[in-house]
């Protein structure tokens, strides 16, 4: 089955515009991934005839939101493959969520215990748990990575031990494109009781997620990363977990009921979403989700998966191209070093060019630091971009090596 | 030449060009001419920040004139930190602390930088009149 690029283009509305008059070639689905009219019209559509304030109200407005937002949570439980919908959390985002747990958890964590991650973590999947671990005084453990993006599982192995109390992992690499294999990692963490919060930030947009065959105990992604709106995202933890751990922030919403000496906290998943919740946003996340479902994930999978194998073949006729992250699976993101040009240099021109890419350390200075390198530059696919595209942005790195070599 | 006349001369080159891509081109010659920084000098002391790339400057005074040197490893810093030196250095002190930077925005350069490259010119300017500040006082001590 041909994959209908040529509507998908049109359904994006941003994707026709002109930088400095050349056509708009967006590579940097990996901050953030543009939004198609389903998408942008739901929000609209909600604002337009929706907006109620949600649980609370005895009118019609407030009772069709809360009927949709809550569907959206449903949603959402199907399309990760969650047992319950009480099991989703809706949050600002991936950042958030992960904070949310590592707050939570420090109940859990005592002077000398252990958390592990890894080196090739984004910053906010490293910095709360570093200082969970400073404020806990528990140490924190890195796994190493090969000079290929692999993690050392072995040395995973010889890690874990009695004082080991949680694994954080991401899903995807950012830098490297790294697909982790967490099923396994999962039940190797399992067989010494110790769970795993998984970082799906960029996972959504491009993999199939199924949280039940994982078995992962928390997982978090963000809507603005999967042709979402910014400023929701999801926590996914078991109700074993979500059962356990006390509330993270405290007020209306998360309540049962209240004195000025005492206070009984909802239901799950109530108790971790405190205040108005982002009703618009989660809406939005319900529609970008049914995008890339309507679209099917194995077929988008695919299709970017021929995309990258294009881009890297292309990039590496290039003399003194070093492709950074060759990760056994991998999946659309492209990092690139050339010879002695400074990535900054390089962005520039690109972006005078029209072409959008990242250049830098990517939220991952620690990883950066691990590979010996002061940043890279990143390209990272979507659903949307094309071999045209790949070769414009070909024809951009071949002048601006011209120019700054 | 007064410092005026240095960032007129700087303005009429940059006029020559009507695109981007070409004026990037120059600067990134103008780079190339930088006066470069003493390898003892390459050290954190002279170190900019604010700069996303790295910036090292130093600044010299002798029968009251400065002359900076410098070095970055991006290619377009140099160029951006070699077209200030021109303008700026062989001056006095206080000409460089009460230089006029208009030139930058009649060249499009502010407005044209990424925010945090503008932050990063901003850095240059800031430590270039610090270093003339810091050698007037040593030389009137």
């Amino acid at each position: 089955m041909d994959f209908p690029i040529v509507q998908i283009r049109s359904d994006f509305p941003i994707l026709s515009q002109k930088i400095n008059n050349k056509p708009l070639v967006y590579f940097d689905n990996a901050a953030t991934t543009q939004k198609p009219l389903d998408v942008i019209k739901r929000i609209s559509d909600y604002y337009k005839k929706e907006n109620g304030n949600v649980h609370r109200g005895m009118h019609y407005l407030s009772n069709i939101a809360s009927e949709h937002f809550e569907n959206a949570r449903r949603y959402v439980a199907k399309f990760i493959n969650a047992k319950s919908e009480k099991e989703i959390i809706f949050t600002k985002g991936t950042t958030d969520s992960i904070n949310l747990v590592a707050s939570v958890m420090t109940d859990f964590i005592k002077p000398n215990d252990e958390v592990i991650i890894t080196a090739m973590e984004h910053h906010s999947n490293l910095v709360p748990w570093q200082q969970l671990c400073i404020k806990q005084k528990a140490k924190l453990k890195v796994i190493p990575i090969d000079s290929d993006g692999n993690l050392d599982l072995d040395a995973f192995k010889k890690m874990i031990n009695t004082s080991t109390k949680l694994l954080s992992i991401t899903h995807i690499s950012n830098v490297l494109g790294t697909i982790n294999p967490i099923k396994e990692i999962v039940k190797m963490a399992h067989e010494h009781n110790v769970p795993v919060m998984v970082d799906g930030a960029q996972a959504t947009a491009h993999i199939e997620v199924d949280v039940i065959d994982l078995d992962c105990d928390f997982y978090a992604l963000s809507a603005h990363k999967a042709y979402g709106p910014m400023g929701i995202g999801v926590l996914y933890g078991k109700t074993e977990w979500l059962e356990r751990l006390s509330p993270y922030q405290y007020g209306g919403e998360m309540v049962s009921n209240v004195t000025f000496e005492k206070t009984t906290f909802n239901d799950l998943p109530y108790k971790y979403e405190a205040g108005t919740p982002n009703v618009a946003g989660a809406l939005g996340l319900e529609a970008c989700l049914k995008y890339i479902e309507k679209l099917d994930i194995i077929q988008i999978r695919d299709y970017e998966d021929k995309l990258l194998s294009y881009a890297t073949d292309r990039l590496s006729e290039i003399n003194g191209v070093r492709i950074i992250g060759n990760a056994d699976q991998k999946t659309a993101v492209l990092s690139f070093v050339i010879s002695d040009i400074h990535p900054y240099d390089f962005g520039t021109l690109l972006d005078q060019m029209g072409i959008a890419v990242r250049t830098g350390t990517h939220c991952a200075q620690p990883l950066m630091e691990y590979l010996n390198l002061p940043g890279t530059i990143r390209a990272s696919f979507g659903l949307y971009n094309t071999s045209e595209e790949v070769d414009l942005f070909i024809n951009a790195v071949k002048k601006a090596v011209t120019m700054l070599a | 030449m007064t410092i005026q006349e240095k960032a007129k001369l700087v303005v009429d080159e940059f006029s020559i060009f009507d695109d981007w891509m070409d004026k990037y081109s120059f600067l990134i010659e103008l780079g190339k001419e930088l006066p470069l920084i003493d390898g003892k000098y390459k050290n954190e002391t002279h170190v900019i920040s604010g700069c996303q790339s790295r910036v090292w400057l130093h600044a010299e005074e002798k029968n009251g004139i400065v002359k900076f040197t410098a070095d970055s490893d991006a290619v377009i810093t140099k160029g951006i930190i070699s077209l200030l030196i021109s303008v700026l250095s062989g001056s006095s002190p206080s000409e460089i602390i009460t230089a006029n930077f208009d030139f930058l925005d009649e060249i499009g350069l502010k407005s044209h930088l990424s925010p945090s490259r503008a932050n990063g010119l901003v850095s240059m300017i800031k430590q270039m009149q610090l270093y003339a500040r810091a050698l007037e006082l040593k030389r009137n001590a």
